[in-house]
């Protein structure tokens, strides 16, 4: 039995918890990575739960603070373009070549852009991606300009008429101006060619409240339209994702679960929810 | 909600200072934004409330012997201060080298910490001290996490056993094994060892990670830990503490603005020492970690050890030396001077990162967000357009040579004329400085750096404007130049 579901059952029969259940049910929130606002915003809403359906109000308040946006890919243009953003070490690459089999997987045709040329390596990790997966990969060499490689992916892409195509970019720390300014660049040389449907940012599920700065600042760099929750098979329960789509109404459209090319899906509510609270 | 943990703990501490006599109510209040700067750091529950609990006890038992109120204040950020210190280490340890060389460094950790990144640093910290390090690609599951590590070692000069290629074939074990013997036989006296990154509730793989173990003995295994973690830290280092085991940490990604709160909780709940931090993309962001260094950086006093150090490593002992010389001879401190010191503190790294460490920086953090580090290389190619002899006397610097130089940089003549307004003042204080004589040559000249860049890279207008009135009155250049007409 959960945290949750103890408290929950302390309580009933019961018109309110005592102080040290509260604390309780703090530290679980704190533990999930919720942040101090968020945990004292949902005690704040919790404050007067009582009896039987406690846990279904705890998890329609919890419910309250996700967004109410779309969390399926847009599919207004032709050819959607995918642009996976982050900070160092999150999964970008492993996400980029999983979400390709996903939506290969869905019957459509993909292709890669490795437009993450600064990393040791990462261009040769996408096309070891790219063949497993069976989709080709647009890249430049090690150390080209990364609003290069973008450009021609875009126009490859426009005239082999794929479905999607998916730029994998360098990991990059928020707060280095230089590498935001860049991530801008390829944005604006895409969409010479090709419009952006998605800007996906990657977070790590065991991220603290740093996520948040990230989630911010990416979307102040290329406007963020969804989250890509990578490493929930862990002990993390990647409370941040829900702390950022409370404070910037940014929706997670992904979540990584595993090292295989499968253990990726669309995000379900209900599930990270649970998770979230040990259900 | 941004604020880091300085920022908040300087607020907290400033409104102590200002109160003036403290009442154990005020030690509360304290402990309460104490308390939730450290929540909002990542720090876990448990080790902020047991620090709390310690800070008060200490604090409300310091009240009685003290007698004014600035002391009072001053008293209780020390005592945060030590505790800080005391639990991110105590006192900075180095690696025990082994008695039969090769030393075994071998590195664990979640995905993504950074551990390929940071075995490369680490080669070349030590190769730079002179050790004879191999590095060894155990990570044999991550596709061309083996390519990484080859590119890494080519770009430090480190030597890389590769045997297998990766992409999950190979046996990382026997790789590690192989490694041994091979760098026994080259007599490398130092052998790294890169591991596959794996969840603390992945059995396999870290079974995998003690067979490793115990196939190499290694002297130290580090535990690499990403700076932005969040509570999970906690759960994650007990997991491999009670797997793996680990000698000391290795903090990732200090260049972010991740405040770091996880590595409070490591150190405090596994008792084992923060070793080395690595602060930024380049193979030399890579340092021995200072827990009083580090304690200052969050109770927002800056960081001027590292400043030092770093400029001490930028500026060659030689350029110093001639420095020094020339000051004692008297001579000026000419633009010539000037365009070394600034490719010096290009050499140092980025501007935003330099500032970030001075006494204060958490009250600008905004202006050093925004600084354009592309100021410097205007700067430079100013002076770089100048001929020699403009340079070492800018008097005769008139109206068609500013023209010719504005021309040659690409920039306005105004940004000339400012550049040499502010080295003009620069160079006074210099002079009053050597005047003054008390200040030693060695940090004078450390601080003449700021002062000479200090109102131009900040592009804020204010900062300029009394610049340039102090040179209206006392600039010979200028002078010189309205003369000739």
């Amino acid at each position: 039995m959960g945290i949750f579901s103890k408290f929950v059952a302390k309580l009933k029969g019961q018109s309110t918890a005592d102080p040290l259940d509260w604390k309780v049910l703090e530290e679980e929130l704190l533990a999930a990575d919720l942040g101090p606002k968020l945990t004292a915003e949902i005690l704040k809403s919790a404050q007067g739960l009582k009896g039987d359906d406690a846990l279904s109000s705890l998890k329609e308040i919890l419910n309250s603070h996700l967004s109410t946006k779309s969390r399926v890919l847009s599919g207004e243009n032709s050819v959607g373009v995918i642009l996976v953003v982050g900070v160092n070490g999150t999964g970008k690459t492993t996400s980029v070549a999983k979400l390709a089999n996903l939506l290969k997987s869905d019957g459509n045709s993909v292709m890669l852009a490795a437009a993450d040329t600064f990393r040791a390596a990462a261009v040769d990790q996408l096309q070891t991606w790219g063949q497993r997966i069976g989709v080709s990969v647009i890249s430049g060499k090690e150390g080209a300009e990364p609003a290069a490689v973008a450009f021609d992916a875009a126009v490859a892409a426009s005239a082999s008429q794929v479905n999607y195509l998916i730029v994998d970019t360098a990991g990059r720390l928020h707060n280095k101006s230089d590498l935001m300014a860049e991530l801008g660049k390829i944005r604006r040389v895409v969409e010479k060619t090709l419009a952006i449907s998605e800007v996906l940012l990657v977070i790590d599920a065991t991220t603290g409240q740093n996520g948040i700065a990230q989630a911010k600042i990416f979307t102040e760099a290329v406007e963020v339209t969804g989250l890509i929750v990578t490493k929930l098979d862990g002990t993390a329960r990647g409370g941040v994702a829900l702390a950022i789509e409370s404070a910037l109404d940014i929706p997670i459209k992904f979540v990584g679960t595993g090292e295989g090319e499968r253990d990726f899906a669309p995000f379900d509510p209900a599930h990270y929810l649970s998770g979230l609270i040990n259900d | 909600m941004f604020d880091s943990l300085s920022t908040k703990l300087t607020g907290a501490f400033s409104s102590l200072r200002s109160r003036g006599k403290l009442s154990s109510s005020d030690i509360e209040n304290t402990c309460e934004d104490i308390r939730s700067a450290l929540l909002e750091s990542d720090v876990a529950l448990s080790v902020v409330d047991s620090f709390i609990d310690l800070i008060r006890e200490k604090s409300l038992a310091a009240l009685p012997t003290l007698q004014s109120g600035s002391s009072q204040a001053q008293a209780i950020f020390e005592i945060v201060n030590s505790e800080l210190i005391e639990i991110l280490g105590g006192a900075a340890r180095r690696i025990r080298f082994a008695k039969n060389p090769p030393t075994v460094i071998m590195l664990a950790g979640l995905q993504g910490a950074g551990k390929t990144t940071l075995a490369g640093k680490l080669a070349k910290f030590y190769l730079d001290q002179g050790n004879t390090p191999l590095l060894v690609a155990s990570d044999l599951q991550r596709p061309n996490a083996v390519t990484q590590l080859q590119v890494v070692g080519e770009s430090v000069g480190v030597p890389v056993f590769a045997p297998e290629p990766g992409n999950g074939v190979g046996d990382p074990v026997k790789v590690a094994e192989q490694a041994l013997a091979f760098a026994k036989t080259k007599l490398h006296n130092m052998v790294i060892v890169d591991t596959a990154g794996r969840l603390g509730v992945d059995q396999e793989l870290m079974q995998q990670a003690i067979k490793i173990r115990n196939a190499v003995k290694p002297d130290e295994i580090l535990f690499v830990v990403d700076a932005m973690m969040g509570q999970d830290a906690v759960r994650t280092a007990k997991a491999f503490q009670d797997g793996v085991g680990f000698d000391g940490v290795v903090l990732t990604k200090l260049d972010g603005d991740a405040r770091g709160g996880a590595a409070l909780s490591i150190a405090k709940l596994t008792g084992q020492p923060i070793m080395f931090s690595s602060n930024g993309e380049k193979l030399t962001d890579f340092d021995i970690f200072y827990p009083e260094r580090m304690a200052s950086r969050i109770l927002g006093m800056g960081d001027v050890a590292t400043l030092a150090e770093q400029a001490k490593k930028a500026l060659d002992s030689d350029s110093s030396a001639k420095m020094e010389e020339k000051f004692a001879r008297g001579d000026d401190f000419t633009l010539e001077d000037f365009l070394e010191q600034l490719e010096a503190m290009s050499k140092m790294g980025s501007m935003s990162k330099l500032l970030g460490m001075l006494p204060g920086a958490g009250a600008m953090k905004k202006q050093i967000e925004n600084f354009d580090e592309s100021e410097i290389v205007r700067t430079k190619s100013i002076v770089q357009s100048m001929t020699p002899l403009e340079r070492r006397d800018p008097k005769v610097l008139n109206g068609s040579r500013r023209a010719r130089i504005a021309l040659g940089a690409g920039r306005k003549v105004q940004d000339v004329n400012s550049l040499v307004d502010k080295f003009s003042a620069a160079q006074k204080m210099m002079r009053q400085m050597r005047n003054g004589g008390r200040m030693p040559p060695a940090m004078a000249q450390s601080m003449g750096m700021p002062a000479g860049m200090g109102a131009g890279p900040i592009s804020s207008k204010k900062a300029q404007a009394p610049a340039k009135k102090k040179s209206k009155s006392g600039n010979p250049a200028k002078r010189a130049a309205e003369e000739r007409g």
